[in-house]
C-alpha cells in the first residue's frame, strides 16, 4: 500500500478518520469485553448492566463508521488500497459489533449467576478464566495488527483461533462429564457453556479481522483459506 | 492430429501465437519524435474482443501509443518506429516497412476525441468507407449504412434524416456516427482516444455502453483520462508514465491490488 498524500488533502482527512474511529470503536469493545468476563467471574451485577448499557454505543458506532463508508464510496470512488481499507473498516466494525453482541451474552449469563446467588460454584471457571484471556489476546491483537496493517502479525493470530477453539471442545467436554456426575449442576454448567461459546466466537471474530488486516494489507483474500495459503500469501508481500 | 499432419491438411505454418486470444502483440516498441523517445520498450498483448484501457498522466505516451496502430505518426517526418506490433491471425507486423498504412487503417479503425465527422450528411459520412473499399451496389452500400448505424446504436434515432448533415446532430450522436463510419469498413481492431472527454454524462454513458456491446465484434483498445471509465468498461488496463509501460493486468486486478508504487499513487490520486 502506498502511503503518500493525495492530491485532496480532504481525502487524507477522511481516510485517517475512517481508520482512527475504528481503532477507537475496537478499544471500546474491548473494554466490554474485559468488563463482561469480570461480570461472569466474580459475579457482579452492576457491572453486567454497564455491559449491557454500553453495547448501544457499540451499535451506534458501528451504524456511524458504515455510513461514512458509505459516503466515501459515493463520493470518492477509491480504488487499490484506498478502496482496501474502506472496506477493510466496513467488514472490521461488523465484526466488532458481534464481538460487542458477544460480551453482552457474557454479562446476561452473569447476572442469571449473580441473581440465582448459585451456591454450585462452576467447576471450569479456571478454564474459562484462560480461554477468556486467549480470546481477548487475539482481539487486541488483531487491532495491533489492524493499525499497523501488519499481516505476518495477523498471520500470527489467524493461528491462535485454533487454540481458542480446542479449549472450548475441552471445556464442553469436562462440563459434560461434571453434568453427568452431578445434575444438579446441570443449569450453572449450561450457562457456563454459553459464557465459553460466547468466547470462542470472541476469538472467531477475532480472526476474522485478521484475515480483513491481510486483505487491506495485501489485497489477498485469505477467508477459508488453509494455514499453508495463509503463509504463502503473507511470505510474498 | 499432430504438427505435421496439421500443416499438411491446412497448408499452413503453426503461428507464433497459437491461441486465437490475441489480436495483437506489441514488442519492444519504441517511438521516436524526432530525438525525442516517446515510448520505451512497450511490450504488451492486445486480447480479442476485450476493451483495453490505457492510462496514465497526460504527456505519459498513452495517446502516443495507440496512435501508432494506425500509423497516424506516417503523417509527420522524423517521427520514427522501433520494435513491432503483430496483428493476428495473419501475424503481420503492422509496422513494417511493406505495408501499406491505409491497408492497416483498413483493418484498424479510430475514433477521436472531439467528433469528427465529415461536412456531409450522416449518410455520406457511413457510406464513404465501404465505396472507398469499392462497394458500388446502392443497395449494398445503403445495407452496410444500415448495419453501421445499428451497430453504433444509432439508426433509430437518425433513419428518419439520413440525408441531413452530420453537424446538426448532437455531441454525442456525432460521436456515435464517427463509430458508425469505422464500423463500416469492418474493423478487427478499434482505437478510441477519450471517446467521451467532450460529451456529457449521459452520452458518456451510452458510448460506454456501446463499448461493452461492440466487443462481440471487435477489439478494442481505449486511451482515457477518466479512471472510473478504464475500470468501467475494460477488462484490461495497462499504466503508463513518462513513455514505459509501468504495469498491465487485468482491470479488477489493477483497481484493487496493482502491484507498483506507481500506479497504486495515480489511480488513488498521489502524489507520484
Amino acid at each position: 500500500m502506498s502511503n503518500g498524500e493525495h492530491l485532496s488533502k480532504q481525502y487524507d482527512h477522511e481516510l485517517e478518520t475512517l481508520r482512527s474511529r475504528t481503532l477507537q470503536m475496537g478499544g471500546m469493545v474491548e473494554a466490554q469485553v474485559q468488563a463482561a468476563i469480570t461480570s461472569y467471574e466474580r459475579p457482579d451485577d452492576k457491572v453486567a448492566d454497564q455491559v449491557i448499557e454500553g453495547d448501544r454505543a457499540i451499535n451506534a458506532q458501528e451504524v456511524e463508521l458504515d455510513r461514512d463508508v458509505v459516503n466515501m464510496i459515493v463520493r470518492r470512488q477509491p480504488t487499490a488500497g484506498d478502496l482496501r481499507m474502506i472496506i477493510g473498516v466496513a467488514r472490521t466494525t461488523t465484526e466488532l459489533e458481534r464481538i460487542g453482541d458477544e460480551a453482552t451474552k457474557i454479562a446476561r449469563a452473569a447476572k442469571w449467576h449473580f441473581e440465582k446467588q448459585r451456591s454450585v460454584r462452576t467447576p471450569r471457571l479456571r478454564d474459562i478464566h484462560t480461554s477468556a484471556l486467549a480470546a481477548a489476546g487475539m482481539l487486541r491483537g488483531a487491532l495491533d495488527a489492524f493499525a499497523r496493517l501488519d499481516s505476518a502479525a495477523a498471520a500470527a493470530i489467524i493461528e491462535e483461533d485454533r487454540g481458542v477453539d480446542q479449549q472450548f471442545q475441552a471445556i464442553l467436554r469436562q462440563l459434560i462429564t461434571f453434568m453427568m456426575e452431578d445434575p444438579r449442576t446441570i443449569s450453572a454448567s449450561l450457562d457456563a457453556v454459553w459464557v465459553a461459546k460466547a468466547i470462542e466466537r470472541i476469538g472467531d471474530h477475532a480472526k476474522n479481522i485478521a484475515e480483513h488486516v491481510i486483505f487491506v494489507a495485501q489485497g489477498t483474500d485469505v477467508r477459508h483459506a488453509s494455514p499453508e495459503e495463509i503463509a504463502r500469501a503473507v511470505s510474498s508481500e | 492430429m499432430n504438427e505435421e499432419s496439421a500443416q499438411a491438411v491446412f497448408g499452413t505454418a503453426p503461428q507464433q501465437t497459437q491461441d486465437d486470444s490475441v489480436k495483437a502483440e506489441v514488442d519492444r516498441l519504441n517511438f521516436y519524435y524526432g530525438d525525442y523517445r516517446g515510448l520505451k520498450d512497450i511490450t504488451l498483448r492486445v486480447y480479442n474482443k476485450r476493451v483495453t484501457a490505457l492510462i496514465g498522466p497526460s504527456g505519459c505516451g498513452k495517446s502516443t501509443f495507440l496512435r501508432c496502430f494506425n500509423r497516424i505518426h506516417d503523417l509527420y517526418p522524423g517521427n520514427r518506429y522501433e520494435g513491432s506490433i503483430r496483428l493476428y491471425p495473419d501475424n503481420i507486423d503492422i509496422l513494417g516497412r511493406a505495408i501499406d498504412p491505409i491497408d492497416v487503417r483498413m483493418r484498424i479503425g479510430m475514433v477521436f476525441q472531439k467528433p469528427s465527422p465529415f461536412p456531409t450528411t450522416i449518410f455520406e459520412n457511413v457510406a464513404y468507407g465501404p465505396r472507398l473499399r469499392g462497394l458500388a451496389p446502392r443497395a449494398a452500400v445503403a445495407d452496410k449504412v444500415e448495419q453501421a448505424l445499428r451497430g453504433a446504436a444509432l439508426w433509430d434515432e437518425v433513419k428518419d434524416r439520413l440525408h441531413t448533415l452530420a453537424s446538426n446532430l448532437s455531441g454525442g450522436q456525432q460521436q456515435r456516427l464517427c463509430i458508425a463510419r469505422a464500423l463500416a469498413a469492418d474493423p478487427e481492431l478499434l482505437l478510441f482516444d477519450e471517446p467521451t472527454s467532450a460529451l456529457d454524462p449521459i452520452a458518456t454513458a451510452s458510448i460506454e455502453e456501446l463499448i461493452s456491446s461492440l466487443k462481440d465484434t471487435v477489439s478494442i483498445l481505449i486511451v482515457t483520462h477518466n479512471m472510473q471509465q478504464a475500470a468501467r468498461c475494460s477488462d484490461y488496463t495497462a499504466f503508463l508514465y513518462m513513455g514505459e509501460l509501468i504495469e498491465f493486468g487485468e482491470t479488477d486486478q489493477i483497481f484493487i491490488r496493482p502491484t507498483k508504487r506507481e500506479t497504486e499513487d495515480y489511480i488513488t490520486g498521489r502524489f507520484g
